[in-house]
């Protein structure tokens, strides 16, 4: 990244709270998904004797019904999240930038074919098209990744698209056309780097999405399967006990609310920062 | 000197979106049957309003823009029939200078990478790091070695050109379009590049297409001038016979458009009455008459053909014998020492 976008992003970023609030979450999920093996608590380990605790300070979350560490499971969770969150995004954006590239590059008729496609992939309700996919199968947690990533790269495809078709008209395009630069160097070297800025603020953002989808199949019981534990499942798994043990929906449940909103603050931070509308 | 560049009968239009659906689409003549010859070293201006087409022109040259009709040689090439795979030697011997130098710098590159590219595109890096030859041609345009990790945004508007003029001269061009190379920046700063421009032509044997809106700075910079209108060249001829008889009625006025700057000069200004015409619905006949004072019934019927009125000195226009009757009269103030 250029000196411009460190500087001028990071001192505009600074001085917005919120955004700072989003990035402080997200950095704390972060740690909490590295230290979780470093707690020492087994997210595993059952102990029918300690089933159902309230939280002490043996337990700080809780236990649940068969008795297992609440706390080391939204820890060993948080894993689970992020990496759901990356991969899925880190598809999306990969496709989004490649067709919406094309489409805003070459115009004519690849960009209504694209486009076209686009549109249709829009059509499907795209959390009923992942719950018919899931159907077929196998619910694991790097399909579910796949299929996440596969139905949600169009806005990013149309951000890119509108960002190439305003890019290539400009002069230092044209400038590289004049040098003799092929399209894939104009393509990479020069129209990129400068369309990426919108391209960050929707990865931030849809990592929030792709956490949230994750969750609802994890509760729907077709995402992560247990025992491995998600935010999702965990969710689920306590709904019969929330009148006498609150505990265990109640963490997880918080656990998604901030990681999301964290996100979503810090993805827009990093959208007001970038706008050149509004002034220092 | 032998011919570098020659141009026959250019045609661009560009089409233009209806103004409602249904509509016809409308065609806008941009370009409209230029011809024009550059010799080897020598620098044609090319002058006119806004919109005329003029950039359209530089363009072309090059063929960032397709022309629809006409033939460029280039060298004894033919530019107009080469395939696009073949573009790429063209643009080693022709290059550009463009005229915003804010927006024609890539935000996101190095100094020294924006000037080194062309060096890397064509393969033209002497080792490894094209540093050393970056530096050569940044020492060149007057720029110095401590630059060459900064990126555009620090640089003034002046500086800003001429890392573009370094990045130009990398490939060792023959033949420079410069797209209004001063138009964006300040007075004080235009003179520093069109100097610099000037030394760089001696020393690297140039050619140039200076194309320009600023009269003052075509006649400081040009050996020849073309002064077009409305997608079409009216008058064509040395700068020194240009400047001192017009042979077009638009020439004229636009020289009678320059101010002077003397509080003590008094004079009987002739301007120019009327907008531009839209280059979408040009005017019948000759496109200057509807503003032109000498205009009669015939320039309305019949385009006048580009002829050769004086030796090497082409206009347009069916009265250009009578040129010069409107040239503005300067008058000595009485009361004015």
């Amino acid at each position: 990244m250029s000196s411009f976008f460190r500087e001028v992003l990071w001192t505009r970023l600074k001085r917005n709270r919120m955004a700072m609030a989003g990035a402080l979450i997200v950095f704390a999920m972060f740690c909490f998904a590295m230290l979780a093996p470093v707690s020492g608590r087994d997210p595993g380990a059952i102990d029918i004797v300690h089933r159902l605790q309230p939280p002490s300070l043996d337990y700080p979350l809780g236990t649940d019904d068969l008795g297992r560490d609440v706390l080391a499971r939204i820890l060993y969770g948080a894993r689970i999240s992020l990496l759901v969150g990356f991969v899925a995004v880190g598809i999306a954006t990969f496709i989004g930038i490649l067709l919406g590239a094309l489409a805003g590059f070459y115009g004519r008729w690849i960009d209504s074919l694209i486009m076209r496609f686009v549109d249709i992939m829009l059509c499907f309700p795209s959390f009923f098209l992942i719950l018919a996919v899931i159907a077929f199968l196998e619910p694991s947690i790097w399909n579910i990744m796949i299929i996440i990533g596969l139905t949600s790269w169009m806005g990013v495809a149309r951000l890119v698209r509108a960002e190439f078709l305003s890019l290539r008209e400009r002069d230092f395009v044209v400038a590289a056309r004049a040098i003799g630069a092929r399209d894939t160097r104009i393509i990479f070297r020069h129209i990129l780097p400068n369309a990426m800025s919108p391209v960050l603020v929707s990865a931030t953002l849809g990592i929030a999405g792709a956490i949230l989808t994750e969750s609802a199949l994890s509760f729907l019981g077709i995402g992560v399967q247990p025992p491995t534990p998600s935010w999702g499942n965990m969710l689920i798994a306590g709904k019969q006990t929330l009148g006498t043990a609150w505990w265990l929906s109640v963490f997880p449940g918080l656990a998604i609310l901030f990681t999301v909103l964290g996100y979503n603050l810090l993805g827009e931070g990093i959208r007001d920062a970038m706008d050149p509308r509004i002034k220092d | 000197m032998p011919i570098l560049l020659s141009v026959e009968n250019l045609h661009k239009a560009f089409k233009v979106s209806a103004k409602r659906p249904g509509a016809p689409k409308l065609r806008l003549k941009a370009v409209d049957g230029v011809s024009f010859e550059i010799e080897a070293g020598e620098t044609l201006g090319l002058v006119g309003e806004s919109g005329c087409g003029k950039s359209t022109v530089g363009k072309l040259l090059l063929r960032l823009i397709e022309p629809d009709d006409g033939i460029i040689r280039f060298a004894d090439k033919s530019v107009t029939g080469m395939p696009k795979r073949e573009l790429t030697a063209l643009r080693r011997d022709m290059q550009m200078i463009f005229q915003d130098p804010f927006s024609s710098l890539n935000p996101r590159m190095r100094v020294g990478e924006i000037i080194g590219e062309p060096l890397v595109v064509h393969d033209l890096v002497n080792g490894k790091d094209p540093r050393n030859q970056v530096l050569t041609l940044m020492d060149k345009v007057g720029l110095s070695a401590e630059h060459y990790d900064r990126y555009p945004h620090e640089f003034s508007g002046g500086q800003r050109q001429r890392i573009g003029i370094a990045r130009t001269l990398a490939v060792q061009p023959r033949l420079v379009v410069a797209d209004e190379p001063v138009s964006a920046l300040d007075l004080s700063i235009q003179a520093q590049i069109v100097n610099l421009l000037k030394d760089l032509q001696e020393e690297f044997g140039l050619t140039y297409l200076f194309i320009s809106h600023d009269l003052g700075v075509i006649e400081h910079v040009c050996d020849r001038v073309a002064v077009m209108y409305l997608g079409r060249i009216v008058e064509i001829a040395s700068a020194e016979d240009l400047y001192d008889r017009p042979r077009h009625p638009y020439t004229e006025a636009l020289m009678n458009a320059v101010p002077v700057p003397d509080p003590n000069r008094h004079r009987q200004k002739q301007v120019l009455s009327g907008e531009i015409p839209s280059p979408i619905d040009p005017p019948t006949g000759c496109h200057f008459h509807p503003r032109c004072p000498y205009a009669k019934d015939i320039c309305q019927k019949e385009y006048p053909v580009l002829s050769e009125q004086l030796p090497g000195h082409k206009a347009a226009c069916h009265f250009s014998a009578e040129v010069g009757d409107f040239r503005t009269t300067i008058n000595q103030d009485s009361t004015g020492g």
